[in-house]
């Protein structure tokens, strides 16, 4: 507070009470407090706004009914609760939700581990597959889901490729488990670069004096990559399947373009059941209560992934 | 881990990469090549890997059947606008959450820090109330607005203050003795010094303003303000089957654009992503 007491010295002379020099109420340090709520004040806004109060309103929602159309807006108190609870649907939505996260996150992390590894050896143009491997993170999700779907028709590209070396390919979009199949692989292969360039910077960062000490303890390939290269680089397999899970739950256009959530509800995910119902149908009470569910296993999976964090990672960063 | 490998070893590897590169390229390739075929080889059999007789078209068709042309500039200015937005709202909100201290700040910065645990799927029903009841419903506002102060913007936020913690004060105390006033530091030190920071996120903020569909297919209805997610889905015929050669020239054009400066910039791409605070 030096400034501020070379600032007020003169004033302070002429005051009745020279001993003690009053501050003044503006003061450099008041104007950076000032500026950082200056700072802040879109961001905030933009929160409560747009996120906040929307949070507040789906469960306010969720207690009435309404037409856009009739200009209708009623009170229903727990009756979208009650019906959620009646929905022969839901068992079917919940099951392809879990069934589509955990194939995504099993199927994206182990095989961005491998393409990690794999890129992490000492060969020349290793930059040219990372390329090639990063490239769909970048190509438009709707596009890259044609392509697939296209692949994907009972006379398409795959089942095309698989009968020149005498294989009768399956209907893929149309039959219950290859349809779940089919959209959780078209949607590894899309976004599987991103987490193979986070542990390929993590793999980067292994020191690579504790590999030749293995060595010569005569620890062989497979056992350094589980004892060293796994708990080395458990913060960031941590950090990929958070942002994986909440990613998985958050897979709408795929769905969408793909399967329309059929065959039956196989490949209805609570993000596209929540549009059918309040988009398509337009139960918009049924659709905010389907949104708290969405809400209540994003923060139920954090919290959980939280308390796992603690006790499985090896270190922080 | 980098260890010398024999050449047995690296031919294997070459191998094993090259099968496993071909999901990854293959569909980019069969989308342009499929995009140039005329109606009757889409299907042939065996599959064409090379189109025989390429024509354009398809392009052509795109044009006539979708105002194509003007959705595509939608998808680009929404883009832009958002990434820039966007730029300006985590920085400013990043730098101060980072490096001034106010009262209020850890409890202003959880109520932010709410958003990364809200989807905004979450809250897309009643958003769309929200812009039903301003009369915004099928015009771009709240493709643009919910981004930059919404949801999507948080993460940004986040990233824009994990990278102002780690930027050395010294900079900044030289600035500050040398007169420049909070504002001034900002934009002059700070700023500059993030530019890594800045890029990566300029970079997924415009990936997620150009992939977005849900909010798209929600907000708007006619044709003219659709954006290019939206718009490729239209290629139908009148049986609602899709017309898949026009499909597809639609979505080469969609993406191969991005797909160029990718390749020309992959560099700030993979490296921006990976040693911007998102490495954990």
């Amino acid at each position: 507070m030096s400034a501020t007491d070379t600032r007020t010295g003169p004033v302070a002379t002429t005051g009745p009470a020279p001993g003690r020099p009053r501050r003044p109420w503006w003061t450099g340090r008041r104007r950076d407090q000032l500026v950082g709520y200056l700072f802040v004040t879109p961001q905030l806004l933009g929160s409560v706004v747009f996120v906040i109060l929307p949070l507040v309103l789906v469960v306010w929602y969720s207690l009435h009914e309404w037409n856009v159309l009739a200009g209708t807006f009623d009170y229903v108190g727990g009756d979208n609760y009650a019906q959620l609870a009646e929905d022969t649907n839901l068992g079917g939505v919940l099951k392809a939700t879990g069934l589509f996260s955990v194939g995504l996150v099993v199927f994206n992390l182990a095989l961005a581990l491998l393409l990690a590894v794999l890129l992490n050896q000492k060969l020349r143009g290793s930059i040219v597959f990372r390329t090639l491997f990063f490239s769909p993170v970048v190509v438009s999700l709707v596009a890259w889901t044609i392509v697939w779907g296209f692949l994907l028709q009972d006379n398409g590209g795959i089942n095309g490729l698989l009968d020149t070396i005498g294989v009768d390919g399956p209907n893929w979009l149309r039959g219950e488990n290859t349809a779940m199949l089919s959209v959780v692989v078209v949607q590894v292969f899309k976004n599987v670069g991103l987490n193979m360039v986070l542990f390929l910077a993590a793999l980067q960062g292994v020191p690579g004096e504790l590999y030749e000490a293995a060595e010569v303890d005569g620890a062989s390939r497979m056992r350094q990559f589980w004892r060293i290269t796994v708990p080395l680089i458990s913060p960031t397999i941590m950090l990929t399947s958070i942002i994986t899970v909440v990613g998985s739950l958050q897979v709408f256009a795929q769905i969408a373009v793909l399967t329309q959530g059929g065959p039956g509800t196989s490949t209805t995910v609570l993000v596209y059941y929540l549009y059918q119902q309040a988009f398509q149908f337009h139960h918009f009470g049924y659709g905010a209560t389907l949104s708290i569910v969405l809400f209540a296993i994003v923060l139920a999976l954090t919290v959980l992934q939280w308390q796992m964090r603690k006790r499985w990672v090896f270190h922080e960063s | 881990m980098s260890r010398d490998l024999s050449p047995r070893t690296k031919l294997v590897l070459y191998g094993v990469l090259m099968v496993l590169a071909i999901p990854f390229v293959f569909p980019t390739w069969w989308m342009v090549t499929s995009s140039l075929k005329p109606v009757a080889d889409i299907f042939s059999f065996p599959p064409q890997l090379w189109p025989t007789d390429p024509r354009l078209e398809a392009y052509q068709r795109v044009f006539e059947l979708q105002p194509f042309g003007r959705q595509y500039l939608n998808s680009v200015y929404i883009a832009l606008v958002v990434t820039v937005g966007t730029l300006a709202v985590a920085a400013l909100a990043g730098y101060a959450f980072a490096r001034i201290r106010f009262r209020g700040q850890n409890v202003l910065f959880l109520v932010v820090l709410a958003g990364l645990l809200i989807p905004s799927e979450v809250t897309i029903v009643p958003l769309f109330q929200m812009f039903f009841k301003l009369g915004l419903i099928d015009t771009h506002w709240p493709l643009v607005l919910v981004p930059i102060f919404g949801a999507p913007s948080v993460l940004a936020t986040f990233i824009m203050r994990q990278f102002f913690i780690a930027l050395p004060g010294e900079l900044e105390e030289a600035a500050r003795v040398d007169g420049l006033g909070r504002f001034a530091t900002f934009w002059k030190i700070a700023l500059p010094l993030s530019r890594p920071a800045l890029g990566a996120v300029a970079i997924f903020t415009f990936l997620h303003s150009w992939n977005l569909y849900l909010e798209p297919i929600v907000f708007l209805s006619s044709p003219e303000k659709f954006t290019l997610p939206q718009a490729l889905t239209q290629f139908v015929d009148a049986y609602g089957g899709p017309m898949w050669n026009v499909q597809l020239a639609a979505a080469s054009m969609t993406a191969l654009p991005v797909l160029a400066v990718f390749v020309i910039a992959q560099k700030q791409f993979v490296e921006g992503l990976a040693h911007t605070g998102l490495k954990g």
